[in-house]
């Protein structure tokens, strides 16, 4: 089955792509840029970035705009979501999702819809397991946004390691926030995948942070493609 | 043990790590042991040391466990306690004389309980989960135990451990299988 999934270029994303890669075929990815930073289906910093993991992971790419207007922003997802069934022949579409209903049951009208099936493979999984997963299977994931405390701005760039998740496992227990940042406690970007074909490297200097009061996000000014 | 049955189109699919996994998940932070089977490779001899059934959801889209109900109809000699859920309170009442017909649940819901029920408790009303194509006209005795205003929500057959919901428990309701797993085994059978 051809599948398109939902990318916004962040761990969730990208590990539902590779479970999806496993079982079925990618024929391309799905991206919303959102203007409405505080959109509740699509906000990530650095969504712009999503169209060089595609080129590094060698999958084709559906973009669309939205102003992030409440439900009307569906619309658009909607619209996303027939192009890619038009260009590409998807006869489904892969989220990231982890627990949001509010997100699963929106992606889930679209696709009933448009005539199309949906998957979230990581719908209620292991929190715990899920995070060991993706250090394990050599995903290279930084953390470019934190919205909750006590999160300081030296996570902004951070990569998830075992001593990362550590950390948020203390988090979690200190502060009640979720280990995946399904709360939205934190965003990340993923750098690398096993199956990238190339790695996305960022410069110091091409990065700009904004932080204050617990709240930041690193915004990356500029990224290329390098060898692996 | 509580045996898990895929209803997914296929062994090994996509949606496996969406409809057993989470039930999977429950199951196991309570300290029952758990095996998964698909519908397709179940067989009498696999069923033996199961203390309980668990037949699982599955994709909107994905209705072939209806097509193939006669993969199924060992669930009439079952001999433990069984739950359905969404997807698979579907096949129980297909193998039970039931039917089921078109009608589209997606999101949050209101659900009534209307009978005292071993797993769902005392009357009450909660929010749950839905995400189905198709509603359940129950098998001719069987005990409707909660309604929502779209459809039958959860059901019971008349004299055996056998329940049906069509909400997904496994989202914010995972006390339905708790209470489920804890009906399991000779004791309540007994």
């Amino acid at each position: 089955m051809k599948l398109g999934v939902l990318c916004s270029g962040g761990k969730d994303s990208w590990y539902a792509c590779s479970r999806a890669m496993e079982k079925e075929e990618v024929a391309c990815l799905i991206s919303i840029r959102s203007k409405n930073d505080a959109s509740y289906m699509f906000h990530t910093p650095d969504v712009h970035l999503v169209p060089l993991q595609a080129e590094a992971a060698g999958i084709p790419l559906v973009t669309v705009e939205t102003d992030g207007v409440e439900e009307a922003e569906l619309a658009d997802l909607s619209r996303a979501i027939s192009i890619a069934a038009e260009e590409y022949g998807i006869e489904g579409v892969v989220t990231g999702a982890l627990m949001s209903v509010y997100q699963a049951s929106r992606v889930q009208r679209i696709c009933r819809d448009l005539g199309l099936w949906c998957f979230n493979p990581l719908w209620y999984t292991d929190p715990e397991a899920y995070m060991e997963r993706i250090i394990a299977s050599g995903f290279s994931v930084i953390v470019t946004g934190v919205f909750s405390a006590p999160f300081g701005a030296d996570w902004l760039g951070r990569n998830i390691d075992r001593e990362a998740l550590a950390e948020l496992r203390r988090y979690a227990q200190s502060d009640r926030i979720t280990l995946t940042g399904e709360g939205g406690e934190y965003e990340t970007l993923v750098l690398d995948a096993p199956f990238f074909r190339q790695r996305i490297a960022i410069g110091e200097a091409e990065t700009e942070t904004e932080y204050a009061n617990y709240r930041g996000v690193l915004k990356i000014t500029r990224a290329e493609l390098v060898a692996k | 043990m509580i045996l898990l049955v895929d209803l997914a189109e296929k062994p090994g699919s996509l949606s496996r790590d969406e409809y057993v996994g989470p039930v999977a998940r429950i199951i196991a932070a309570i300290g029952y042991e758990w095996r998964e089977v698909h519908f397709s490779e179940i067989t009498a001899a696999g069923i033996t040391d199961a203390d309980g059934i668990v037949l699982c959801g599955t994709a909107l889209k994905d209705n072939a466990f209806a097509e193939r109900v006669q993969d199924l109809v060992w669930l009439r000699d079952a001999r433990v306690p069984v739950l359905g859920i969404c997807a698979g309170m579907q096949a129980l009442c297909l193998v039970f004389g039931g039917s089921i017909r078109p009608a589209v649940g997606i999101g949050m819901t209101e659900v009534r309980v209307v009978q005292p029920d071993p797993v769902l408790g005392e009357p009450h009303t909660f929010t749950a989960y839905e995400l189905h194509t198709f509603a359940c006209e129950p098998p001719a005795g069987w005990v409707t135990t909660a309604v929502s205003d779209r459809c039958v929500q959860a059901i019971r057959h008349p004299d055996r451990p056998v329940f049906g919901v069509m909400f997904h428990p496994e989202v914010r309701n995972d006390a339905v299988v708790e209470r489920f797993c804890a009906i399991c085994g000779p004791a309540y059978l007994q």
